[in-house]
């Protein structure tokens, strides 16, 4: 069962299960959407005093704080009980065009160009996932929403706002790989 | 204990993030190439069986399990936000591989390096809301 269960899952089965996480938090009374929490621990953190938008009663939001544990501990059990040592099968065309950037082909889930601890030190790696990680929450709080919020919850209520941020991700992302990386990686 | 639900929620969420392999810079780089089918899968699933439930909640007006009505609220109709903080986001996760659930994930996964991209996420918030009135929305 644990080696069923280990196995990567179908594309199919993981939307399914995805879905049934935002359906979930609507019978709880709640909705999904994941950035929120940014923003509420900030307030939790005393920025309502100096800055307005972070002044909200953050306490109504702790069960969304409680998910985000769990999605912690979630991944745990997925990295130790779970653990398959399966590199990600991604296409052969985008090991190619990764290679032509100095990304070696995957050994786990993510690549040690960006997350070992060897990159993580370097002048360059730290800028990279610090920048990144600046964008998404700085992005997230100005488009109102995250993939969970936006491309789950919003268009899952056919909510036009959302399809123009989902569209607007996809821009971004598209600027970032094809653009951008070729100057960031180049080598 | 009227949080343990939606730790257990989380938890869930946590697992079908990683066992998917949403959680992976890969798989987001083969999705903006378009390379693959898999993350146009996942989130296609999500959101065609999301329409289809969320039609059936309004449909027949079904409430939570505190007996209060299931209500979904009208984003802001407006369009700069949504295009400019959307590029932005875009970028982030393009580069990063991670939005911020798929963050969490990763940390308790064992990528400690991703510590570092949520906390910048956060400190990026905090830009927004710093100057948010000064921002076009």
């Amino acid at each position: 069962m644990i080696e069923f269960i280990s196995q990567s899952w179908t594309w199919w089965f993981s939307g399914a299960v995805i879905s049934v996480v935002m359906f979930t938090l609507l019978f709880f009374g709640q909705s999904f959407g994941f950035s929120s929490n940014l923003r509420t621990i900030c307030s939790a953190a005393g920025l309502g005093n100096s800055v307005s938008f972070f002044n909200f009663n953050w306490k109504t939001q702790i069960w969304n704080l409680v998910f985000l544990v769990g999605a912690v501990l979630g991944g745990f059990i997925s990295g130790t009980v779970l653990k398959n040592d399966q590199p990600v099968q991604i296409s052969d065309a985008t090991i190619t065009d990764l290679g032509k950037l100095g990304f070696s082909a995957p050994v786990s889930i993510q690549p040690d160009e960006l997350f070992s601890l060897e990159s993580v030190l370097s002048l360059k790696g730290f800028l990279l996932l610090s920048i990144g990680g600046l964008m998404v929450g700085f992005g997230s709080r100005y488009a109102g929403g995250c993939t969970s919020g936006h491309a789950i919850s919003g268009l899952s209520d056919l909510q036009i706002p959302s399809l123009i941020a989902v569209i607007g991700f996809f821009v971004g992302g598209l600027m970032m790989t094809h653009l951008l990386f070729p100057l960031i990686f180049s080598h | 204990m009227k949080f343990i639900k939606f730790l257990i929620t989380g938890i869930f969420f946590g697992i079908v993030m990683a066992k998917s392999e949403a959680i992976s810079w890969y798989r987001i780089q083969e999705m903006f190439r378009f390379q693959a089918f898999h993350m146009y899968g996942i989130i296609g699933v999500a959101v065609i069986m999301g329409v289809i439930g969320v039609w059936i909640i309004k449909k027949f007006k079904l409430r939570d399990y505190h007996g209060n009505p299931i209500v979904f609220y009208p984003k802001d109709k407006s369009m700069i936000r949504y295009i400019a903080g959307g590029i932005i986001f875009g970028m982030g996760w393009a580069l990063s591989g991670a939005c911020p659930g798929p963050m969490v994930v990763n940390i308790g996964y064992g990528y400690y390096a991703m510590a570092i991209v949520f906390l910048f996420a956060i400190i990026g918030t905090y830009l927004y809301g710093l100057i948010k009135d000064k921002l076009p929305h």
